[in-house]
């Protein structure tokens, strides 16, 4: 079966199209959605180091928390920052 | 859990690692390489494909069509020891743990940036220079986006040219070492042929881009977002409106795997090794920027020794030392020219956030004598990324270097740890 030209996904229930292959940390700055959570001191932090070693790009793809930098993005996925997450507790 | 043996195990698929790969594979050794990235290529060969023109393209190719070795892709490394002449490590990947038993192990684990705190600097919209050109890679759209690109070293230029190629207004490039350093640094490139095409073609990418050495970053501004930099050259400030600061203050050797075996490190925290890039543990051997920071070139050649000394090849080897001299010569010089300079690094204020992830303020780590006491007094360092960025930012601002490096390396689903398998939940 051929490659799918573009994947959807819903980033903090927004479902937005994207190139197969890029990460989703791009998708979800792409997406405007820049702030990835929330510090302990409350205040907004966005992806650092791009790479895997910072953690500050964590967000919950599928129900799991990954570092979205290291994470490609694919057809389907539902992604959600951690502060929407954060929002429900 | 999943437990296998292997010839040797590479660490690292970037240029060192690739090369290491086939260089062993040739030698007759089954290879298992593998990588924290979904795709090989490492940070600089990022979205390379196997095939395409280039080095890069030609050894993706090799790889991954080589018989003899197998690549896994977004495994990371938790756990490793020796025992006697064997080594054992423990991969996490989304299928669960695998253990990985080989006799014999090349480390190409790379470098991370250096982070420097300053004003601003937690904004949303700062990153890594090497950072942005990652997730430039990644697919982060650039285009027409205002970037600063400051901090040190000749990766600034790069990430510079690369961004502007995807788009991006380039606004300035600040370089916190003096001209004469620069000037150094660029006529030992000039003599390299390899070197020197890249430079002019460098330089032609970054035509009317302001190159400003001897500048320092003083600050970042913004209300939930960064919206401007603050730079110093000389003793005027200058602030310039922008969408990112791409930000980095040279490399830090990645060896935490290396320190797990019980390699010996240098005088400058990178993996020590003899002429054969073997370390001083028995079947152990390091190449690439783990053990000194060097570019590509030195990466290949450090890796295409490592493989060949792992399988044996010695008649192969016969040229290296003389290019591992001029290499050598070459990141000398690299050392020297772009050396941090307290007058032109960033100066964080009492309030200035260290350890982003446990929020810890340069005012509340003054006056530790090191990493052990402001660890149990503050947690700095005790957050997701374990010291990742606030290690080497503690070793420039206190002279602290870090210790006590220990398994897991990596923050781990509980379910692995338990070896079961990780259900999703619905979404």
């Amino acid at each position: 079966m051929p490659e799918p030209t573009l994947a959807v996904l819903t980033l903090d229930g927004r479902r937005v199209t994207v190139a197969p292959g890029i990460t989703v940390l791009a998708a979800l700055q792409n997406a405007g959605l820049s702030p990835l959570r929330h510090s302990l001191s409350g205040e907004p932090r966005g992806a650092l180091c791009g790479m895997g070693s910072c953690y500050e790009c964590r967000a919950v793809v599928d129900g799991l928390l990954v570092r979205t930098c290291l994470t490609p993005a694919r057809d389907g996925q539902n992604v959600r920052r951690l502060l929407e997450v954060a929002r429900e507790f | 859990m999943n437990s296998e043996a292997w010839d040797a195990v590479v660490v690292g698929a970037g240029p060192a690692g690739l090369m290491a790969a086939r260089t062993a594979a040739e030698g007759g050794l089954r290879a298992l390489l593998l990588d924290a990235q979904p795709g090989s290529g490492g940070q600089i060969w990022r979205g390379a494909v196997a095939g395409q023109k280039g080095t890069a393209g030609d050894l993706l190719r090799d790889v991954a069509s080589h018989p003899g070795i197998t690549v896994m892709s977004g495994a990371e490394v938790m756990a490793a020891e020796t025992r006697e002449r064997a080594h054992t490590l423990t991969v996490t990947t989304a299928a669960g743990l695998r253990q990985i038993h080989a006799e014999r192990v090349i480390l190409t684990t790379g470098a991370t940036e250096r982070f420097l705190p300053f004003d601003g600097w937690i904004l949303p919209g700062v990153f890594g220079a090497g950072g942005l050109q990652a997730m430039s890679k990644g697919g982060l759209d650039v285009r027409g986006k205002r970037v600063v690109v400051a901090g040190s070293g000749p990766l600034l230029l790069a990430v510079a040219a690369g961004l502007r190629q995807k788009g991006a207004r380039v606004l300035a490039v600040a370089e916190q070492a003096g001209l004469p350093g620069v000037a150094a640094f660029g006529m030992a490139a000039a003599r390299l042929p390899g070197k020197s095409r890249e430079a002019w073609a460098l330089a032609a990418r970054l035509l009317g881009v302001p190159y400003w050495a001897d500048c320092a970053v003083v600050r970042a501004s913004g209300q939930n977002q960064l919206q401007s930099v603050t730079l110093r050259r000389g003793r005027r400030e200058i602030t310039l409106d922008c969408d990112y600061l791409a930000v980095g203050f040279g490399l830090v050797p990645e060896t935490r795997v290396a320190a797990l075996l019980g390699c010996a490190l240098d005088g400058t925290g990178a993996v020590q090794v003899n002429v054969w890039q073997a370390t001083s543990i028995q079947g152990v051997y390091a190449a690439g920027e783990v053990c000194s920071i060097g570019g590509v070139d030195g990466a290949l050649l450090e890796g295409f020794v490592a493989g060949c000394a792992a399988s044996g090849q010695i008649e192969r080897l016969r040229d290296a030392p003389r290019r591992a001299e001029i290499q050598r010569r070459f990141q000398a010089t690299l050392e020297r020219s772009f050396a941090l300079r307290p007058k032109r690094l960033p100066t964080p204020l009492p309030t200035t956030i260290v350890c982003r992830c446990e929020d810890v303020r340069h005012g509340e780590l003054r006056g530790f004598a090191g990493w052990t006491a402001a660890k149990l007094q503050t947690r700095c360092g005790m957050g997701a990324c374990q010291g990742r960025v606030c290690g080497p930012a503690c070793e420039t601002l206190y002279g602290w270097r870090f210790e006590g490096v220990r398994a897991p390396l990596v923050p781990l689903p509980l379910a692995q740890l338990l070896d079961e398998p990780i259900t999703l939940s619905p979404p």
